[in-house]
């Protein structure tokens, strides 16, 4: 089982952090990568959090492509992050030659542009990059977002942190978010794209399980949004749906576990907001999941929020101390970052709940 | 000597040939009279026998006329093989046997017509089914669930569903409420008693059929709708609350909709919906055939016919296109029921089917509530054999190729789809449908198969196939009074409500270890196949 984690913080704090909740739990193939989203973002991006960070590894030739680019389409670099990386021999990490973190201003054209505007700019910004560079294998682009930071890598997380310098804790990157987990996509191909948190227009995602209805859930995604593309992953059809119902459809975050995990028709059948409940199932029937899964994800106000299958298959636990809320696949992981909680009060959520994280901690839970 | 005439009929012409043993018989006569078709006869034969009666052997000759009982060689009288005697018969003395040297489509175009019959496509073709399997197995990180102990949720929609865009919610307090009507859908059960009609079938057939309909909805909560078939239906069940487990029909002929239109003020329950019937899988083209030895009183009456063939034309007159059929048809048999009732359109597999499909899921005003696909395996009453034979499409590819068409418009799901037309051929329903919906299908109607649980014992290897001649003698479908005594309809309600039970427990059994819970409706990729073209063009994994 892929284990997955999330912090939400009153103070921001240190990737290392996100290293510490993860590594208790790794068992079986969970050291084969590691990947976060990052999002309110302090250290050297503190003063630039409205303007949208790209975050790429890349070659060479990627990286020219990439500013070539986003000079012709008029977007002026105003601040940059190069990782300081530590090339000792031994580390097992398949690193790519670059890692570049850096924000941009939107184009002097967008000055007065909507909310809507800028976000579909910065997509289709993304989905250019992204075709661009997977032409030749010369980079991947994981967001391109105000205030939102991606590193995904293959190899064993401790020396991914290792070659990155996150043990040292240096101040200059921290966030009060993070969504991480620490495995390459070992059902298929390994590659970057494969490894969750996915992330599209400000919604972050982290998934474990099986999806078995991937193929329904993909076929019709396809046609929803020209950014639902990939499908490395069985799980990034979490995330898309997340995407579309509250991103597309804007109806209010507690239908979207109905819509992945559906009320039986019985039980649909006794609610007092059945017409709704129904029309939603039967219009999004190609949505539902169907296998084992847990799901973390991060919404572009900052809030996080953790659900599971409809049968509980796959387990979560949520802990919490005054300025922390952790989120986590096992226990083991709450008791490294978060040692001195009431344990009394950590929550398991159980297959017909959702639990929400505030941005002042609060812990919001409801049942579907 | 008799000079032999070459064009002479003999018992050897014939399809099925009697095998008799006299020294069994006792000459009761039971066969004869049970025989519907007129086939066999008492007769006498000229014996020479030896005998010797004394201590010693003496052989002595005798001859004697016997009484025995005899095939007529005649075409119109041909034994169909249906086996009535060898059940009456209480010494076991006679039965038929399949003959493998007859002649029966030579001769039996004599009248210089086509041969007529019922039944099913009997050319033998390969089943796809049969070299599908349900392949992908849930384990380990995903796991299987338990078909005993989970809830599963096997139902399927009937009716027009709308875009998840266009559904008029408006959110007030965080909460989604619905504005507005949206069209009628009914989620029922997966599997729909297709539609056979009063006069195809007896009224005590149809009986049997219409009560395990009720029984398996009343008693266990199965949501199975029957179709009426075209014809109409008994005023009493119209103005029943049983009407709510009824789709009705509208095809060509228009038969029985001056009852229903009459009935309706006096409706207490809506149906479970409309179905307009374009084409049938079976004989496409050749429109629909109640012979007039059919066309009893009481068939006249639902009807509003008098005793005469009755043909519904192949086509609906008047309706010229696909646009027409859903502006005239759909719009005026939803406005009858006021937009409450799902309105679903049935047509025959055929090359042009995906087409048909969409420009239905084009359809601008949302009413078209159903695409029912109906392939050449297909059952029916009366038919020419050629058009049986040698017309039609089947329906696997078709379904999925729609599906496939509307998943490339983002519109699955949409229009459901219903699949019929050889469901159940081998006896398994639950494993045909369950293929067909992972391929894509919603549900799927079954005919030949209720009438099989009902006792009749027809078959796709030239077994019996007799539905034309008004002399079924199993009593199912034929209008004679004698006849149809010979069903007990508590048996043969019994028989179907026991299937649809054990079918759904199979249903269970094989949604578990794929590990779902609800229908995988188009998850192609639990179906694995030994035939790499069936892998190929149904877009599914090859296995070997
Ligand atoms: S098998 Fe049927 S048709 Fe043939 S002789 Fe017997 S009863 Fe008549
Ligand atoms: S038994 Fe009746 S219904 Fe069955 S094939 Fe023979 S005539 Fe048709």
């Amino acid at each position: 089982m892929c284990r997955i984690g999330a912090i939400k913080s009153k103070v921001a704090f240190h990737p290392s952090q996100a290293l510490y909740l993860m590594l208790p739990q790794q068992e079986g193939h969970d050291n084969s990568g590691f990947a976060m989203v990052m999002q309110d973002l302090y250290g050297v991006f503190a003063g630039y959090k409205d303007k949208p960070l790209m975050s790429l590894a890349c070659t060479q030739k990627g990286a020219k492509l990439v500013e070539d680019y986003m000079e012709s389409h008029n977007f002026v670099p105003v601040n940059e992050w190069n990782p300081k990386v530590n090339r000792s021999p031994g580390l097992d990490i398949k690193a790519m030659p670059h890692y570049i973190f850096r924000n941009y201003d939107y184009p002097r054209s967008y000055k007065d542009a909507t909310q809507e505007e800028k976000e579909a700019l910065l997509l289709d910004t993304r989905l250019a990059i992204r075709a661009m560079l997977e032409k030749d294998e010369l980079g991947y682009i994981f967001s391109f977002w105000p205030d939102v930071l991606t590193l995904k890598e293959i190899g064993d997380p401790r020396d991914i942190a290792t070659y990155f310098g996150l043990w040292d804790d240096k101040g200059d990157m921290m966030a009060k978010n993070v969504i991480v987990q620490c495995r390459q996509n070992t059902n298929y191909d390994i590659v970057r794209y494969a490894a969750h948190p996915f992330f599209i227009q400000g919604y972050t995602l982290c998934a474990n399980g099986e999806n078995t209805f991937y193929t329904k859930n993909k076929e019709y995604q396809k046609s929803l949004n020209k950014g639902y593309i990939g499908f490395e992953s069985d799980s990034q059809n979490f995330i898309y749906t997340l995407h579309y119902v509250l991103h597309e459809l804007k109806w209010p975050i507690q239908y979207y576990k109905h819509v992945i995990t559906p009320l039986p028709f019985e039980e649909i059948e006794k609610r007092p907001d059945k017409a709704e409940l129904m029309a939603i199932r039967q219009s999004l029937g190609h949505l539902e999941i169907n296998g084992p899964n847990t799901i973390i994800a991060m919404l572009p106000d900052n809030n996080i929020m953790t659900c599971c299958d409809s049968k509980k298959l796959r387990p979560v636990i949520v802990g919490r101390d005054e300025n922390t809320v952790a989120i986590a696949s096992e226990v083991c992981a709450l008791n490294t970052v978060l040692p001195n909680r009431d344990q009394e009060k950590d929550l398991y959520p159980n297959e017909r709940e959702v639990v929400v994280i505030t941005e002042d901690l609060e812990v919001q839970r409801w049942k579907q | 000597m008799e000079t032999v005439r070459t064009q002479d009929v003999s018992v050897n012409d014939l399809p099925w040939k009697i095998e008799y043993l006299p020294e069994r018989c006792t000459m009761c006569g039971s066969c004869v009279a049970t025989c519907t078709f007129n086939a066999i006869e008492a007769g006498m034969e000229r014996r020479s026998i030896t005998v010797s009666t004394a201590e010693g052997p003496e052989p002595t000759q005798r001859h004697l006329a016997t009484p025995v009982i005899k095939q007529k060689n005649s075409v119109a009288n041909h034994c169909v093989g249906c086996g009535m005697c060898e059940k009456i018969c209480p010494n076991k003395a006679i039965k038929p046997v399949r003959n493998p040297d007859g002649r029966e489509n030579l001769l039996a175009r004599s009248t210089g017509k086509p041969i007529k019959r019922g039944g099913r496509n009997n050319l033998q073709q390969e089943r796809t089914f049969d070299k599908i399997v349900i392949g992908r197995i849930s384990q380990m990180t995903d796991p299987s669930l338990d078909s005993e102990r989970h809830t599963f949720d096997i139902l399927a929609p009937f009716g027009r569903v709308l875009p998840p865009n266009e559904l008029p919610f408006s959110t007030q307090n965080g909460e989604l409420h619905l504005n507005g009507q949206i069209p009628p859908v009914r989620w029922i059960y997966p599997i729909i008693f297709s539609d056979m009609s009063i006069g195809a079938l007896s009224t005590r057939a149809w009986e049997a059929i219409a009560m395990a309909t009720a029984y398996l909805n009343e008693k266990h909560h199965l949501p199975v709708r029957m179709c009426s078939g075209e014809g109409g239906m008994p005023v009493k069940l119209m103005e029943s609350e049983y009407l709510q487990y009824m789709i009705i029909q509208i095809a060509s002929g228009h038969f029985g909709w001056n009852r229903i239109i009459k009935a309706m003020p006096k409706m207490k329950v809506d149906p479970a919906g409309i179905l307009i019937k374009i084409g049938q899988g079976a004989k496409p083209g050749d429109g629909g055939l109640l012979p007039a030895a059919k066309v009893a009183e009481h068939v006249q009456a639902i009807r509003g016919v008098p005793k005469a063939d009755l043909l519904s034309p192949p086509n609906h007159q008047g309706l010229y296109s696909i646009e027409e059929s859903v502006q005239k048809m759909h719009m005026s048999l939803n406005a009858a029921f006021k937009f409450r009732v799902p309105v679903a359109i049935k047509c025959a597999a055929s090359a042009t089917s995906v087409s048909v499909y969409n420009n239905l899921l084009r359809d601008p005003y949302r009413i078209c509530g159903g695409f029912f696909l109906d392939g050449i395996q297909g059952g029916t009453g009366a038919a020419n054999e050629i058009s049986l034979d040698h017309t039609g499409h089947p329906v696997v590819s078709k379904v999925r190729e729609c599906y496939q068409a509307a998943v490339k418009q983002g519109r699955q799901g949409q229009i459901p789809l219903w699949a019929g037309g050889g469901i159940g051929l081998t006896g398994d329903a639950a494993a045909d449908a369950m293929k067909m919906i992972c391929l894509g299908a919603n549900g799927v109607f079954i005919g030949k198969i209720l009438i099989q649980l009902c006792g009749c014992i027809g078959n796709e290897h030239g077994r019996c196939n007799s539905c034309s001649t008004g002399l079924c003698p199993t009593g199912i479908c034929t209008q004679d009074p004698r006849l149809v005594k010979r069903l007990d309809i508590d048996k043969a309600a019994q028989n179907i409500v026991s299937y649809i039970l054990a079918l759904d427990s199979e249903m269970r059994k094989m949604m578990a270890p794929i590990g779902n819970s609800s229908l995988p409706v188009g998850r192609s990729d639990a179906l694995v196949t030994t035939d790499r073209a069936i892998a190929d063009k149904l877009a599914i994994q090859y296995t070997c």
